[in-house]
C-alpha cells in the first residue's frame, strides 16, 4: 500500500472525481473483517491489450460499491466515448457481473492486500 | 466427482409453473389478453425461456413499445435474468411457496438501476461463461476451462439452453473432479443470499483444518458466527446442515458451477 498514492473515489460525482483528484491520507483497513460501510478496499487497474493506461493505477474504492461503478469510472476516466466498451476481468480470466460488489472479489481474489482488475476495450479472456 | 447421478438428474428436472401476466398500464387493447401459463426450468434463465410468452402480450401491447427490452417483476420486485429462475423463487417465494409463480411483464420502465440489460441471448451465454469460468478459478485455479477446447465450452451452453442432461453433464464432469491429492476442490464457489437479495461471496475451503470434510454447519459457524441457527435453502430445499460441501458442491450447484443458497 505504499508503493503509490492513495485516491479517494467518492461515490457521488464521477466526472468531478477524475477533474480533481483528491488524494486521501486516511488509510483505511483492508475490509477482510470489517462490517461498516466505510470500509474501503485497494484496487488495481491494469491495461491490456489496446487501451490506454491510467495516471494513477491504484484507487481505494467503497468496499459496497458495483463493479459497474468502476466500469464507468474507468470510462470516464480515460475519457472514452459513451458508445465504446469496456471489459473488466478479474485474474486475467473472468468477467465479473455489473452488479458484483468490490468486496465479494476481494475477499475471493484479493492478493497483497489488493483486488487487481485488468481493463480493455475488446473482449481479452472471453 | 459427482457420482450421485439420481441427485444430479432430480436437481436437473426440477421445474416451476408460472402465470405470467402483463401489467395493466401496458394494455393498448380493448381485450384482456391471457395469463400465459408455462413450466420452466428451474435451473435454467428467463431469456432462455421467455420467447414465445414475449409474443404472446406483443399483440396487446402499444406499437411504440415492441422493440423494447421486457423484463419482469414478482410483487413489484424487478427479477435479475442473469440468475437462475429456481434460485430467484427460493429467494422472493422460498418461505411462503405458492404455485404457480406469478410473475407481471413489463415492456416500458425498465429499472436501469436494478435490471442489467439483456438484449440477446449471446450476453446471457457470456454471462453464464465468465461465471463458470470464476468458478473453475475457485475450484481449481481455472485449469479446467483453460485447458478445455471451445466447443466444449459450448456443449456445455448448449446443453443447459437446450434442456439436454447427458450433453451437459458429458462436460460439467470433467468441471467436478478433484485435482491433485486432494480429495476435494480448492475452494467451494458459493454464493449466499439474505432475503433483500444482497449476495456474499467468500473463500470457503471444502476441510477442516484436521483434513476432515467441512459441513454445511461448520460452514455457517464460520462465516456467520453470530447467527448458528441459521438455515440455508436452494432448489427448494432447506440443506441438512451436516451435509459436506464438497458433495453439496459436486450435486446441487447450479449449471454456472455455483452453489446459490439462501438464508432462510
Amino acid at each position: 500500500m505504499s508503493d503509490d498514492k492513495q485516491e479517494d473515489v467518492q461515490h457521488t460525482d464521477l466526472s468531478s472525481a477524475t477533474e480533481s483528484l483528491k488524494i486521501d491520507g486516511d488509510h483505511k483497513e483492508n475490509g477482510d473483517s470489517g462490517k461498516s460501510d466505510k470500509v474501503k478496499i485497494d484496487i488495481l487497474l491494469k491495461a491490456t491489450g489496446n487501451a490506454p493506461i491510467m495516471k494513477k493505477k491504484k484507487w481505494a474504492v467503497d468496499a459496497e460499491k458495483q463493479i459497474g461503478w468502476i466500469m464507468e469510472f474507468v470510462k470516464k476516466y480515460l475519457k472514452l466515448e459513451p458508445d465504446e466498451k469496456l471489459f473488466l476481468y478479474v485474474n486475467q480470466t473472468f468477467a465479473p457481473s455489473p452488479d458484483q460488489i468490490v468486496r465479494n472479489l476481494y475477499e475471493c481474489f484479493g492478493t497483497d492486500g489488493k483486488l487487481v482488475l485488468h481493463y480493455c476495450k475488446s473482449q481479452a479472456w472471453g | 466427482m459427482a457420482n450421485d447421478r439420481e441427485v444430479l438428474r432430480e436437481i436437473w428436472d426440477g421445474k416451476l409453473p408460472i402465470c405470467f401476466q402483463l401489467a395493466q398500464e401496458e394494455i393498448m387493447e380493448i381485450q384482456q389478453p391471457d395469463p400465459f401459463y408455462v413450466m420452466v426450468p428451474r435451473l435454467s434463465y428467463f431469456p432462455l425461456v421467455t420467447d414465445k410468452m414475449k409474443r404472446h402480450f406483443l399483440r396487446f401491447i402499444s406499437q411504440e413499445n415492441s422493440d423494447s427490452e421486457m423484463w419482469l417483476d414478482y410483487n413489484g420486485q424487478p427479477l435479475k435474468w442473469h440468475y437462475p429462475i429456481g434460485f430467484l423463487y427460493d429467494l422472493y417465494c422460498g418461505n411462503d411457496s405458492q404455485l404457480p409463480w406469478n410473475l407481471t411483464v413489463h415492456f416500458t420502465k425498465f429499472p436501469e438501476d436494478i435490471l442489467l440489460h439483456c438484449p440477446n441471448k449471446d450476453v446471457v451465454e457470456a454471462h453464464y461463461m465468465s461465471t463458470v469460468k470464476e468458478a473453475d478459478v475457485l475450484k481449481h485455479r481455472g485449469q479446467v476451462m483453460s485447458t478445455m477446447q471451445k466447443k466444449d465450452h459450448n456443449q456445455l451452453w448448449l446443453g443447459l439452453q437446450n434442456d439436454k442432461f447427458d450433453q451437459f453433464w458429458a462436460i460439467n464432469r470433467r468441471l467436478m473432479e478433484s485435482h491433485g491429492d486432494n480429495e476435494g476442490f480448492k475452494h467451494i464457489p458459493v454464493k449466499m443470499y439474505s432475503d433483500d437479495g444482497i449476495c456474499h461471496q467468500r473463500l470457503v475451503i471444502p476441510k477442516n483444518s484436521d483434513g476432515t470434510r467441512k459441513t454445511l454447519q461448520q460452514m455457517i459457524l464460520e462465516l456467520y458466527p453470530d447467527k448458528p441457527d441459521l438455515n440455508l435453502r436452494t432448489h427448494g430445499i432447506v440443506i441438512p446442515p451436516e451435509t459436506p460441501l464438497q458433495w453439496l458442491s459436486e450435486h446441487l450447484s447450479y449449471p454456472d458451477n455455483f452453489l446459490h443458497l439462501c438464508l432462510c
